[in-house]
C-alpha cells in the first residue's frame, strides 16, 4: 500500500494554505511533516484524512481514492487530531472499546487489553476517563492505534503532553506499525526519534 | 450494524447521565403544562379545549431543548471527526445520535402524555390519538431539529438558532397532531389525520439526515 497525493492545493477561508504538493509515501516508511506554527500542518493532515476537501489535486491510497468510495478510503486509515474524542464520563476501558465496535468490525479487532498496556494505562481501565490527566487522555486516544488496525496514521503532533517513556512507546509502536507494513504521516516539531523517517518541510504561504 | 447500535447506545447512556440533559426536556415539560391551569383557571371545558394544541407545543419546545447538546459534545472532543472516519457514514451517524436522543428525550413525553392530558380533562376517546399522534410527530421533531443541530455547530448559544431555524418546520406536524385529537374528541374519526401525520413524518426521516450529513460534512471543513 502507497499515500501519493498530486498537486494538491487546500484553501483554508479564502487563503491558500497548501499549493500543489505532492508527497509520496510507500509501505513501511514514515513522513515527518514539519513546520512552523501555521504552516499548513494540521491543514494537511485533515486534507488527507478526507475531512478537509482539497480545491484541487489526488490524493491515492492503494487502490481507493479520497474522492471515490468515502469509506473503502478513510476506512484505511486513524487520525489523531489536537483533541483526543475521549468521554469522560466513560471509562477508560468503556472509551477505547466504544472506538473499537465504531471503527471496526468485530472479526478485525485487535485485542483492547494489550492497547491500553502498550501505552501504560493497563491499571487505569477502570477509571473515568474524566478524571485523567492531559497526558494520559492523549495515551488513551493513542491506543485506538493498536486496538483497530488501520494501514495508515496520519498523527498531529502525537506527542503533545506525553512523558519520556510514552514518547518511548509512541515511537515504539509506530515503528513496529512501518515494520509490519504500515504507513505514518507525522506532524511533529522534533520531539519524537524516528528512525529512517522522510522529511517535509512546510513553509508558511 | 454494531457499529450503529454503539453509537446509539453510548449516546443514549450519555445522555441519561446526570448532566445529559435527557430527562430535562420531560421536566420542562412537565413544568410547562403545570403552569398553564394556574394561569388559564380550573375550567375543565377551557381546558380540554386548549390541551391537545398545549401538549404538542410543549412536546415541540421540550424536544428543542435537548438538541443543543446533539452534536455539540462530540464536535468539541474531536469525535464527530473520528465518526466519520467509521463505516456508518453521515446519514446513519445522524440516524443513530437522533434515535438515541428521541429516546433519552422523547420518549418519555409521550409516555408522560396521558397524565396530562387526563389533567386537562380530556376524554378517554381523545387519548389514544394523543399519544399516536405524539409517537409519529416526536421522531420527525428530533430529525428535522438535528438539522437545525448541524447547521448551528460551532455557534456560540446556537440554541436559540436552532429554534428560530426549526420551529417553522415543526407547523405541519403541529397542525395534523391536534387536529387528530380535536377530531376524537368531537367523536369524528382521527385516522385520516394520523395518517397525514405519518406521511410528513416518514418524508422527514427520509430527507432530513441527508441534510444534516451535509451540514455536518460543511462543519468539519
Amino acid at each position: 500500500m502507497e499515500l501519493v497525493a498530486q498537486g494538491l492545493c487546500v484553501e483554508r477561508g479564502e487563503r491558500r494554505v497548501i499549493g500543489g504538493l505532492g508527497l509520496r509515501v510507500g509501505a513501511g516508511e514514515v513522513l515527518i511533516v514539519t513546520g512552523v506554527n501555521g504552516a499548513g500542518k494540521s491543514t494537511l493532515l485533515r486534507a488527507l484524512a478526507g475531512l478537509l476537501v482539497p480545491a484541487a489535486g489526488t490524493i491515492l491510497l492503494g487502490a481507493h481514492r479520497r474522492d471515490g468510495d468515502a469509506h473503502a478510503y478513510t476506512g484505511q486509515l486513524h487520525y489523531l487530531g489536537h483533541r483526543d474524542a475521549v468521554k469522560g464520563a466513560l471509562t477508560v476501558a468503556q472509551n477505547l472499546a466504544y472506538w473499537q465496535e465504531v471503527l471496526a468490525p468485530a472479526e478485525t479487532r485487535a485485542p483492547a487489553a494489550e492497547a491500553l498496556a502498550a501505552f501504560g494505562l493497563e491499571g487505569l481501565a477502570s477509571m473515568p476517563a474524566a478524571y485523567l490527566s492531559a497526558g494520559l487522555r492523549r495515551r488513551l486516544a493513542l491506543t485506538r492505534l493498536l486496538a483497530v488496525p488501520r494501514p495508515l496514521w496520519l498523527l498531529d503532533e502525537p506527542a503533545a503532553g506525553l512523558d519520556a517513556p510514552s514518547r518511548a512507546a509512541l515511537g515504539d509502536a509506530i515503528g513496529r506499525h512501518c515494520a509490519g507494513g504500515g504507513l505514518a504521516v507525522v506532524a511533529s516539531h522534533g520531539e519524537l526519534s524516528l528512525p529512517a523517517a522522510q522529511t517535509l518541510a512546510l513553509e508558511r504561504a | 450494524m454494531s457499529a450503529f447500535i454503539a453509537l446509539a447506545r453510548r449516546d443514549l447512556a450519555l445522555a441519561l447521565r446526570a448532566g445529559g440533559g435527557g430527562l430535562m426536556g420531560l421536566a420542562f415539560f412537565a413544568m410547562t403544562l403545570t403552569l398553564v391551569p394556574l394561569g388559564v383557571g380550573p375550567e375543565p371545558a377551557v381546558l380540554a379545549r386548549i390541551a391537545p394544541g398545549l401538549i404538542f407545543v410543549a412536546a415541540a419546545l421540550a424536544a428543542l431543548l435537548s438538541l443543543e447538546r446533539l452534536f455539540q459534545a462530540d464536535y468539541e472532543d474531536g469525535g464527530l471527526d473520528l465518526l466519520w472516519l467509521s463505516p456508518l457514514g453521515g446519514p446513519l451517524i445522524v440516524i443513530a445520535k437522533c434515535l438515541a436522543q428521541w429516546a433519552a428525550a422523547g420518549l418519555p413525553l409521550v409516555i408522560a402524555a396521558p397524565v396530562f392530558a387526563l389533567m386537562f380533562h380530556l376524554t378517554g376517546p381523545a387519548i389514544a390519538p394523543l399519544v399516536g399522534a405524539l409517537l409519529i410527530a416526536t421522531p420527525a421533531f428530533f430529525v428535522i431539529g438535528s438539522l437545525g443541530a448541524a447547521l448551528t455547530l460551532g455557534v456560540r448559544r446556537g440554541g436559540l438558532l436552532i429554534a428560530l431555524l426549526v420551529l417553522p418546520l415543526y407547523v405541519p406536524f403541529v397542525i395534523f397532531g391536534v387536529a387528530a385529537v380535536d377530531a376524537a374528541q368531537m367523536g369524528h374519526p382521527a385516522a385520516p389525520h394520523l395518517m397525514l401525520l405519518g406521511g410528513l413524518s416518514l418524508l422527514a426521516l427520509i430527507f432530513a439526515p441527508l441534510a444534516s450529513a451535509a451540514a455536518l460534512r460543511i462543519s468539519l471543513d
